[in-house]
């Protein structure tokens, strides 16, 4: 069957990419002049004040290199400490594992960045149908220009203007976090509300900022789809506008669309990097925030290995499912 | 009703009668430029009508006219469509036909076959949801699986395997895209259908096979034809009555047999010279020198009289009118109605 082949192919290249993100992961300290190890380990024994146990000295020299030692060796050592999701310790919670403080960000992030994506995605796209399925109408006379507008608005000043207004000086959401410290964590009802409050704010500015972009694409791309014959036809065959409009228009003019969605998807990972410092949300956005003004290096390259790996996932679920949106697609790969 | 049933019925009386009547129509661009301009003809049941004339003559225009698909800046500025139903009732005004009778009306009256089929089928969806789509928006009670069954029928009658429901446009060759095309069209039976140069893009081979097919499934069906192309020869073929077009104006129309036999208009007589006769002695082949008007700025008078070997005074101030003249029409000086004007 094509699909299999193909599927297998695209599986065999994505296989290669992490394998070469993982080797060049491991290279680049190496062959950077001196000793990247002993420098964060003579860092960690200055914060902490007293020598690191031995397996903490081992696993960093694992992940930075130990010049003494045999680089195949090392690298086998390395891809085993991968293949178990050690990613070190960090150097400033010491000696809290990266692969905990990547752990605990990760759901906020998936949570806020992830359901807004969706979210200005689905706007997006589907005001772009509406305006550009009546280019020019009245619709699209108002709603084009002013998203023009909307999306052209710097996301920072948007974040901090809105954090300004209603966190501030109405006080309807608070000013800084993710949840309601005094509660429990869990999943309990104001738990969840407190968390739906958090969240509010930082997710309606994302989608705000965001749902634009995917608005004039669609819209852009509906305005040429419209004009081919295949849509003429569907017309003349009698069929409901509305059926159409998504049938024939959207359904076509939104392939281009969708790899840029499902590209959006893979950056999600890495966090809105500037809500999550604007509103000091608990991601992985903030957590590399702050590892890279602390030089956190062990954060920061675990951190760094989970993007690489989330982007190739999204662009391999991309490549998928455009196939199967278009079948012209499976055949020419 | 769906099932394939013995059809040979173009010999009843209901074949003489009329399906459309096309009276005065005028399409503008913009108010600028006036692409088709008092336009009339009668079609019959089962008739096929050709209309022929180089590019630019009107007959794209025509076409988007008569089935109410022209888009902006394209205004039908006079005329009437009328098209009489099957049921016999009062004939209903295309023209003015409200959105949703005209929904009605589609592919279960009238459906078009456009000129590129690569083009005029979706791409990313199968040939049957295709199908399909058609078939159920206008039999409401029709469930997915008769649809795709019936699908399947209509490409088994235009030779396609019927196994080919199930795949998509790109999977077919130019020749089987474009009679997937027409099975389409077929597929509610419709009175009337709109052919805009349906083989143009597939080869000769392809061309007669196409054609020969369109006649027999009429035959078969019965439904009339409007047939537009630039190609008079393959007219000359398959129409039972050919319209020469010229400027956005009919300026010749009659049977085949006669429009070869005794083209009438100079413009005629000069498209007919400009190609080959197929089972003819051959003769020596002629161009119409010139090219066809601005219609931004048509000539006045005849439109054709710039490039008319035969023209004398009066051409250019005088509109021929469309007149009988020995068995059809032609609209040209040379052939004043009833004597002198």
């Amino acid at each position: 069957m094509t699909g299999r082949r193909f599927l297998a192919r695209r599986l065999g290249f994505y296989a290669a990419a992490v394998w070469s993100a993982v080797t060049l992961n491991f290279l680049i300290p190496r062959l950077m002049p001196g000793d990247p190890s002993l420098a964060i380990i003579e860092e960690l024994e200055r914060v902490s004040g007293q020598s690191l146990p031995p397996r903490t000295l081992e696993s960093i020299q694992r992940l930075f290199g130990d010049p003494s030692a045999n680089l195949g060796a090392q690298y086998l050592d390395y891809l085993g400490q991968l293949a178990r999701l050690d990613l070190g310790v960090s150097i400033r919670n010491f000696p809290t594992p990266v692969s905990d403080l990547v752990w605990q960000g990760l759901p906020w992030t998936l949570l806020l960045v992830g359901s807004t994506t969706v979210v200005a995605f689905l706007v997006g796209t589907g005001l772009g149908v509406i305006a550009g399925w009546r280019a020019g109408g009245r619709f699209d006379s108002i709603v084009s220009p002013l998203t023009t507008f909307v999306s052209s608005v710097p996301y920072f000043w948007v974040a901090l203007l809105a954090l300004w207004a209603f966190g501030f000086l109405l006080g309807w959401f608070p000013l800084a976090g993710g949840y309601d410290p005094d509660l429990p964590v869990g999943l309990n009802a104001p738990f969840v509300l407190s968390v739906l409050h958090y969240g509010a704010l930082p997710a309606a500015t994302i989608v705000f900022s965001a749902f634009g972009g995917w608005l004039l694409g669609m819209r852009n791309m509906t305005v040429t789809t419209v004009r081919e014959d295949y849509v003429l036809l569907a017309l003349a065959k009698g069929l409901s506008p509305r059926r159409v409009m998504l049938r024939y228009a959207a359904r076509n003019a939104m392939l281009p669309n969708f790899t840029g969605f499902a590209l959006a998807l893979g950056g999600v990972v890495g966090g809105a990097l500037l809500t999550e410092i604007v509103f000091s949300y608990p991601g992985i956005g903030y957590l590399l925030f702050i590892s890279l003004q602390q030089r956190d290096y062990p954060v920061m390259q675990g951190v760094f290995f989970l993007l690489t790996l989330t982007v190739l996932l999204a662009n391999l679920a991309a490549d998928s499912v455009y196939a199967l949106l278009d079948p012209r697609i499976r055949e020419r790969a | 009703m769906t099932s394939q049933t013995q059809e040979h019925a173009p010999a009843t009386p209901a074949a003489h009668r009329a399906v459309l009547r096309v009276d005065g129509l005028s399409v503008e661009y913009a108010g600028e430029v006036r692409a088709c301009v008092d336009v009339s003809f009668t079609l019959r049941r089962g008739e096929i009508l050709g209309v022929a004339g180089e590019s630019g003559s009107g007959k794209s225009t025509l076409i988007t006219a008569l089935t109410r698909l022209q888009r902006p800046p394209a205004v039908t500025t006079a005329g009437r469509i009328l098209y009489h139903g099957r049921d016999g009732g009062p004939p209903v005004d295309l023209v003015t036909l409200d959105d949703k009778a005209l929904r009605d009306l589609r592919w279960t009256s009238l459906s078009i076959v456009l000129q590129s089929a690569m083009d005029a089928l979706n791409p990313v969806l199968r040939l049957g949801a295709q199908f399909a789509d058609a078939l159920r928006a206008h039999d409401r009670r029709m469930s997915k699986k008769e649809a795709w069954q019936r699908a399947a029928e209509l490409l088994a009658m235009v030779g396609i395997s019927a196994d080919r429901v199930r795949g998509y446009p790109h999977q077919l060759s130019g020749g089987m895209r474009q009679r997937a095309a027409i099975a389409l069209a077929l597929a509610c039976r419709p009175d009337l259908v709109v052919m805009d140069e349906p083989t143009t893009a597939v080869d000769v081979v392809m061309q007669r096979q196409i054609l020969s097919q369109v006649l027999r499934l009429r035959d078969e069906l019965g439904f009339a034809v409007v047939f537009v192309t630039h190609d008079l020869s393959l007219l000359l073929e398959v129409a039972d009555r050919i319209a020469i077009m010229y400027a956005g104006r009919i300026v010749e129309i009659g049977t085949a047999r006669a429009l070869y036999t005794g083209p009438k208009h100079p413009y005629t007589q000069g498209l007919r010279d400009s190609f080959p006769p197929l089972h003819a002695p051959l003769r020596p082949l002629s161009g119409i020198p010139g090219s066809p008007p601005d219609l931004r700025r048509p000539p006045p008078g005849c439109a054709f009289h710039p490039r008319c070997p035969e023209r004398f005074d009066g051409c250019d101030r005088i509109l021929p009118e469309l007149v009988p003249a020995a068995g059809h029409e032609v609209a040209c000086l040379l052939y004043p109605a009833g004597g002198d004007r």
